[in-house]
């Protein structure tokens, strides 16, 4: 006998509101429909009222998590369409950033997917660890979460050599801590219990549904947009994790080794980091068409821009990583069984407000 | 953008299908309004990092021939421009016939500068 | 029996039970919202726990601008808790709209559509001003306790 249930809006697990109708025959999900729509403002229209450089606020708004990589595509578009050479610190400063980024939201999923399968002091211990990322971007840039550093032709802010010791210094405490967390994440025999084998999306079906990020690169696909070498990311050196299994242990082992790779990136950077100016003064507007992707914490991003010559855009259009990830979660959910619906749900990592805009 | 080639609505599906035999991903598609006729509509295509495009330059009064049984994905992007552009998706996987962003009490299409509600239809 | 509703007016203002609901907001003040929870700030202190049954909660923290679709889900869980309650709206977007008050799909702050106690303004809002707004909620309920 079939039956609908109903997963969300509101649910303990999901920090933000995603409804699905679940098909479940004998506590085995038969299929799945999404409806969503309770995060959707319609933030792409803004850019008809608010000019060229007000929509950078906009789009570091479209997620609070990855807000900073937003911010730098977006700026990337802009300054692709008027043609601006954007100085070489600021490459290297939004390739920090960037990653500092990355390296919070990975450990806040961490967290969040420790919790799927009731493992809370694992979700506590993650979070914790977490804050001294905050911590960095707070010290550097002034705010927590939307840290507002890019710019359209460069960024806002530069670090000086006793603020690189110090973020130097905090990151081996993050360092630290990742890897003591790697043992209950990877080799726990209950956490292999839950997650060996389960939602497994294979390399062929991730390819043909448009998988993208860490959900792509856990079914043994090679494919990261850093890997086209923009800010600063084509001289540091770039490798991209891959897990060959596809199952949810997969995208968790990935995201694992990601984040101890951003530390390493942050770390290659600052290596590196050029001397000279942060930005340039940007003159014109923006005319013309512009296809630009990066990666973000969850996958490629795309954005779409086409200006018109004015000081407004007349089309702004972002495709996040969330929304190529639910066709590949509406074909790992069938088969599954409905307690499981939660971890398969979070292991493709969902940010809701992202995939609505 | 390089890489961009015009494409009408009679070949769309077996283009796409091409596309899809070569290996390619499907990416996404973008959509904008031109005037009070057409919009624009963009197919996003990717293969080992490289990018190809489709453009289509669509009527609106006319239905547009899914491209979601070729590539799956697509249903959820076609189903949002339903929703912001007031056009017709012919042969959707999965049809939410203008919800899936937008309430049903909302008639309004948002991305239509030129004033085309949902009550007209 | 009047010892009893005096215990638990008490524990109410000494221990409430929260229940967070994202309404439409960037992820921004959800993050944060969770900072608040976890061990750095960590509202347990106070008697704080977070809950997922809008029954078991006495305050409703909301974060994000309101939509058609949503506010039909807030005002659901708003009405599922029973009395007396308190309402947190977090962040600019849950105050006014924000960034996002020009939007065609927001129809403005929480306050449009349940009655808000306590305002906490930040774009995103920071966990120490979260923390202040739960305190001032429960300033709420000792109010209440007093006037018996």
């Amino acid at each position: 006998m079939k039956t609908i249930v109903p997963f969300g809006p509101q649910h303990p697990v999901l920090p933000e509101p995603i409804h699905l109708n679940l098909e479940v025959e004998n506590e085995i999900v038969t299929g799945a429909i999404p409806a969503i729509g309770y995060v959707h403002r319609g933030l792409e229209k803004l850019c008809e009222i608010r000019d060229f450089n007000q929509m950078i606020q906009v789009c570091e708004r479209v997620c609070g998590i990855c807000s900073a990589i937003h911010a730098q595509c977006y700026c990337q578009c802009i300054e692709e369409m008027m043609g601006v050479e954007v100085p070489d610190r600021a490459r290297y400063l939004r390739t920090i950033w960037g990653e500092l980024h990355r390296m919070h939201s990975h450990l806040l999923w961490l967290g969040l997917f420790a919790d799927s399968f009731g493992f809370e002091s694992l979700f506590m211990q993650c979070w914790k660890i977490r804050e001294k990322v905050m911590d960095i971007m707070e010290a550097t840039t002034g705010n927590r979460v939307v840290i507002s550093v890019n710019i359209v032709g460069g960024v806002r802010r530069n670090l000086d050599p006793e603020q690189i010791r110090w973020v130097l210094s905090e990151l081996k405490f993050v360092e630290e801590g990742v890897k003591s967390v790697e043992a209950a994440l990877l080799e726990d025999y209950t956490v292999k219990r839950r997650l060996k084998g389960k939602g497994v999306l294979t390399k062929e079906d991730a390819l043909l549904l448009g998988a993208a990020g860490p959900t792509l690169r856990g079914s043994n696909v090679a494919q990261d947009m850093r890997q086209l070498g923009y800010a600063a990311y084509g001289e540091i050196g770039f490798e991209p994790v891959v897990e060959p299994d596809g199952d949810s242990y997969s995208r968790n082992k990935v995201r694992f080794r990601e984040t101890l790779q951003s530390i390493e990136l942050v770390r290659r950077a600052i290596d590196k980091l050029p001397e000279g100016d942060i930005s340039v003064k940007v003159k014109g507007r923006p005319e013309g068409e512009v296809y630009h992707r990066v990666e973000q914490p969850r996958g490629e991003c795309v954005y779409y821009l086409r200006g018109n010559g004015s000081k407004n855009l007349e089309r702004l259009r972002i495709r996040t990583p969330t929304f190529a990830n639910i066709p590949p979660l509406l074909t790992m959910l069938p088969g599954s069984e409905l307690a499981d619906v939660p971890v398969l749900i979070l292991s493709i990592d969902p940010c809701v407000s992202c995939t609505e805009r | 953008m390089n890489n961009v080639s015009d494409i009408t609505l009679d070949a769309l599906v077996a283009e796409v299908l091409k596309k899809k035999n070569d290996g390619w991903r499907f990416v996404t598609l973008s959509c904008t309004e031109l005037d009070e006729e057409s919009c624009d509509i963009l197919y996003h295509f990717d293969k080992d990092l490289a990018s190809s495009h489709f453009r289509l330059k669509a009527p609106k009064a006319t239905p547009i021939p899914s491209i979601s049984s070729v590539y799956f994905s697509a249903f959820l992007v076609e189903n949002e421009i339903q929703d912001q552009f007031n056009l017709k998706f012919d042969g959707l996987a999965v049809d939410f016939e203008r919800t899936l962003l937008l309430d049903e009490e909302v008639t309004t299409t948002p991305f239509c500068r030129y004033g085309v509600s949902r009550a007209n239809q | 029996m009047q010892f009893i509703k005096n215990f638990i007016a008490k524990s109410r203002a000494k221990s409430p039970w929260i229940m967070h609901f994202d309404c439409g907001s960037c992820n921004g003040c959800d993050i944060e919202v969770l900072a608040c929870l976890t061990p750095m700030y960590d509202v347990e202190r106070f008697g704080v726990v977070n809950v997922g049954n809008p029954k078991h909660a006495d305050v409703l923290l909301v974060t994000g601008t309101v939509n058609p679709r949503n506010q039909k889900v807030l005002r659901n869980l708003y009405d599922q808790m029973p009395d007396p309650k308190g309402v947190i709206a977090i962040g600019s977007c849950g105050l006014s709209g924000g960034i996002f008050r020009d939007c065609y799909n927001v129809v403005g702050g929480v306050d449009k559509v349940i009655p808000v106690d306590v305002y906490v303004p930040g774009c995103p809002a920071k966990p120490e001003a979260i923390i202040d707004g739960v305190v001032k909620a429960l300033g709420k309920f000792e109010s209440l306790r007093r006037a018996g």
